[in-house]
């Protein structure tokens, strides 16, 4: 899924909640993971203007989850370590975007390189582990 | 364009969001609730959100701005109707809403704001009975 203007979040927010739900997730777990994806979908548009998000059902075990891979060309991230602590930005906002997503949902990767753009995978399981 | 009404209630102003705020629409919001408390001299804002199921940092902030600008306009903010898998998200975010005040429902929240506001209304009403002659 394409992600240009700000109303895609909305559009995205349900998209993810319809693949949560077929595979059912509780009402705790779904709202882990779409906060966890709008804070990533929000930084997507903010610092890349926009990108490409990919929604995936997983098995892993027997075990369901949703995988979401935010991908963009945008500037990257030169010090992915700094941009993972809580409370930094180089926006204005409050720092909370990566680590606090990443707190909320179970798997959590981050690629990024200067000039190249940025991919971030976030995986959530049916039951949250 | 798309805009969430507010409604006037007395001394306070009453807001209830129906739908999942995209960024430009909860600016709005911010914007007009704070236009809204300097015009009509409002002493509470009440936000309902028990109809929204994400609150993420953005929209965190925007709550904490709403409550820390209406203070500063003399007006005190209560959030109220928060679902509990908002809470628990929430937290774990690292958002903790701090300055917000929060209620349970609706009615709670009136309360709370009635007893924040009661005593200093009082208060004014005695001095407009006074002999007072100044014009704000």
């Amino acid at each position: 899924m394409q992600i240009v203007r700000e109303q895609d979040v909305v559009l995205f927010r349900n998209r993810v909640r319809e693949y949560s739900t077929k595979i059912g997730m509780n009402l705790v777990n779904q709202t882990k993971l779409i906060t966890a994806a709008s804070e990533l979908v929000r930084n997507m548009l903010k610092y890349a203007d926009g990108g490409q998000v990919i929604i995936e059902i997983i098995s892993n075990n027997a075990r369901n989850g949703v995988k979401l891979t935010f991908i963009d060309q945008g500037p990257g991230i030169a010090d992915v370590p700094q941009a993972m602590q809580d409370g930094f930005s180089t926006g204005k906002s409050l720092g909370l975007g990566l680590p606090g997503a990443k707190r909320l949902v179970n798997e959590f990767e981050i690629q990024s390189k200067p000039g190249e753009g940025t991919r971030v995978s976030v995986t959530h399981w049916k039951h949250g582990r | 364009m798309e805009r969430i009404p507010i409604l006037k209630m007395g001394p306070f102003l009453l807001v209830t969001i129906q739908v999942d705020l995209y960024d430009r629409l909860a600016l709005n919001l911010e914007n007009d609730l704070i236009t809204m408390v300097s015009k009509t001299g409002a002493r509470g804002v009440l936000i309902d959100i028990s109809a929204v199921s994400i609150v993420d940092s953005f929209m965190g902030r925007i709550l904490g701005n709403i409550a820390s600008m209406s203070r500063i306009m003399d007006a005190e903010t209560v959030v109220v109707g928060m679902q509990p898998a908002v809470a628990i998200t929430l937290v774990e975010l690292g958002l903790t809403l701090q300055g917000v005040h929060t209620a349970l429902d609706v009615e709670k929240g009136m309360d709370l704001l009635h007893d924040k506001i009661g005593p200093d209304q009082l208060q004014e009403q005695d001095e407009e009975e006074g002999p007072d002659d100044r014009t704000e």
